[in-house]
């Protein structure tokens, strides 16, 4: 179906078929998909080894369903993960809408609110422990955690939503104003139905820079406050990553495969009803 | 996604200037009858403004500026091996230490990894990001969105799963003896495993810059160029790229960056004698070892993403 998409589209370029784009795409795909398929097919492998394929079985799948200590953590991480989502969706949604007019130092606002995603996560990570246990006194655990995840997703809700705001008339607004809605109305009304899907976009990458953090939260996991991800580096140098964590990333997948199914039929249903 | 795509999209209208408030509707030049009335509102704005910037400021302030400036504090302090970690005077041992001729080859070999990643990032995700931008039609999400599911699975867990497909009697070291270019122990604890590690886990902070810059590409301008006599290749290097050069600096930054601080790619895939400017740093800290050392080496590798932050241009700004 994409050959024929393609086709299409290549007028432009003479009715040259991209043979070569193409044959580079799906060797990128190839790419993104070998471990994960790889990963998918251990988890239903019947020994512990990581290399070689005994039988089929379900068991890690239930030990992972039964794994005290993992589920904790998972709790721990989705808890951490989704509130790590909602702060940084509702600060960087703010800040990106502040800075959609030009005013005096929206430069260096925009170049504080990018910083994070350029400095790289263990100096993030040091600073934070630093700051915590010398200057602050934060406990470890839930409370830096979450400090440190919404530190470095904050910027790519702002990125997300500073680029579909980009693309919104600006005498929607105006409009709205001059037809007498206040701002409370005009944000309700007007720009929060255009800014759902950019808002959704980056919550949902702030969720999964979470989930998946192993460097920053390193340093600033405490007792009973480890995420997942913390706990399985912790037992990876020594003996490996267990079939309950392939178990556990392989449903991760098929659940966000499914969601983005959900996601592109309900893109598609809306946009058949618009055109009616 | 969808907000990058629907912002970037339709090439060809004319964004909205950033700079001028002037001549705009609401802006300055406003009829004189309602000019009281737009200042208030004006002043209503910026007022709304600032209090729209402040929790995401306080925040910044509280978790990222605050202790960044600690860190560079404690960098000119003396280490301290007891529980207070840093103590005075301030001195500039940390510095003599951390520019030792000992601390180079770690230095050089972070750089190589993290330039060869963010390389093959730029050479696997350039084609995938113009195919999914340009030519795959209403399958534009997915395709996008089936760049990103690959990363719902945990860092570590991939990590692990390349571990098995380049070990000895993995898949692929299995692919690469049927043309005998298959080597002894696989290609696990090697250089090539750990540039493959990185290139793996920071592909998509390049394929979004570069699927914005993407679909903002007016391809008329690929046949002005080949209708004024510009070859295939011609048109790539003067036309594609030049075009594509924001998103590619955007993207390149994006990796580049994590990738050499990230010390847990190569602990993983490349074996004990594979330290890199982030895993010094964190024997550092971890261990409580030299914690003004390792604040030293971080402010040091700050300034080093400074120097590119400032150097990235112009134009790379529109993306990042």
């Amino acid at each position: 179906m994409t050959v024929e998409h393609a086709g299409r589209g290549r007028r432009a370029a003479r009715g040259r078929r991209p043979w070569v784009l193409l044959a580079a795409v799906v060797g990128a795909y190839a790419f993104l998909y070998a471990p994960i398929l790889w990963l998918a097919l251990l988890s239903f492998n019947d020994s512990r080894s990581v290399s070689t394929f005994t039988g089929f079985s379900l068991r890690w799948y239930a030990e992972l369903l039964t794994d005290g200590q993992v589920l904790d953590a998972l709790w721990l991480t989705v808890r951490l993960a989704a509130s790590t989502a909602v702060v940084a969706a509702v600060l960087g949604t703010l800040a990106a809408w502040a800075l959609r007019r030009p005013f005096r130092g929206r430069g260096l606002w925009s170049t504080v609110l990018a910083m994070p995603l350029v400095v790289p996560e263990v100096v993030l990570g040091v600073s934070l422990l630093a700051f915590c246990v010398k200057l602050a006194g934060i406990p470890l655990g839930f409370g830096a955690l979450l400090a440190a995840h919404v530190t470095f997703s904050l910027s790519f809700v702002v990125i997300v939503v500073r680029a579909r705001l980009a693309g919104l008339d600006p005498r929607l607004e105006e409009a709205a104003a001059d037809l007498g809605a206040g701002p409370l109305t005009r944000w309700r009304t007007v720009t929060l139905p255009v800014l759902w899907p950019a808002i959704g976009a980056g919550a949902a990458f702030a969720f999964v820079l979470s989930f998946d953090d192993v460097v920053t939260s390193s340093y600033l996991s405490g007792v009973g406050g480890t995420p997942l991800p913390v706990l399985v580096y912790g037992q990876a140098s020594r003996r490996g990553v267990s079939p309950e964590i392939v178990a556990l990333s392989t449903s991760m997948v098929v659940l966000s495969t499914v969601l983005l199914v959900l996601a592109v039929l309900v893109v598609a249903r809306r946009a058949r009803h618009l055109d009616r | 996604m969808d907000g990058v795509t629907r912002a970037s999209g339709g090439p060809r209208r004319p964004r909205p200037e950033p700079t001028s408030g002037a001549g705009r509707p609401g802006g300055a030049a406003r009829p004189a009858r309602s000019r009281g009335r737009g200042r208030a509102r004006a002043h209503g704005r910026s007022l709304a403004g600032w209090a729209a910037l402040a929790p995401a400021g306080l925040w910044l302030g509280a978790f990222f500026v605050v202790p960044v400036a600690l860190v560079a504090q404690y960098s000119f302090a003396t280490r301290d091996l007891g529980i207070a970690r840093v103590v005075l005077p301030w001195t500039l041992d940390a510095y003599r230490l951390a520019v030792d001729p000992a601390v180079l080859p770690i230095f050089w070999r972070t750089a190589a990894y993290s330039l060869s990643a963010t390389l093959a990032c730029l050479v696997i995700g350039l084609p995938l990001a113009w195919f999914v931008a340009r030519h795959a039609g209403r399958w534009r999400l997915v395709l996008l969105g089936a760049v990103l599911v690959p990363f719902w699975a945990s860092h570590l867990a991939r990590i692990y799963a390349w571990k098995a497909l380049l070990a000895e009697d993995g898949p692929v070291n299995r692919v690469l003896g049927l043309v005998g270019l298959d080597r002894p122990g696989g290609l696990l604890l090697t250089d090539v495993a750990v540039v493959v590690g990185l290139t793996y886990g920071y592909l998509p902070f390049m394929v979004l810059p570069l699927y914005v810059v993407c679909r903002r590409f007016d391809p008329r301008l690929l046949e002005a160029s080949q209708d004024l006599g510009h070859g295939r290749l011609g048109t790539f290097v003067r036309v594609v790229l030049p075009g594509l050069a924001p998103g590619v600096v955007a993207g390149s930054l994006l990796v580049l960056v994590p990738s050499v601080g990230d010390f847990v790619t190569p602990a993983l895939l490349g074996g004990v004698n594979q330290l890199t400017f982030g895993s010094v740093i964190d024997d550092q800290f971890r261990g409580g070892n030299n914690w003004p050392l390792g604040s030293a080496l971080a402010v040091l590798l700050l300034a080093a993403v400074a120097v590119l932050w400032v150097a990235r241009g112009r134009r790379a700004r529109e993306v990042l």
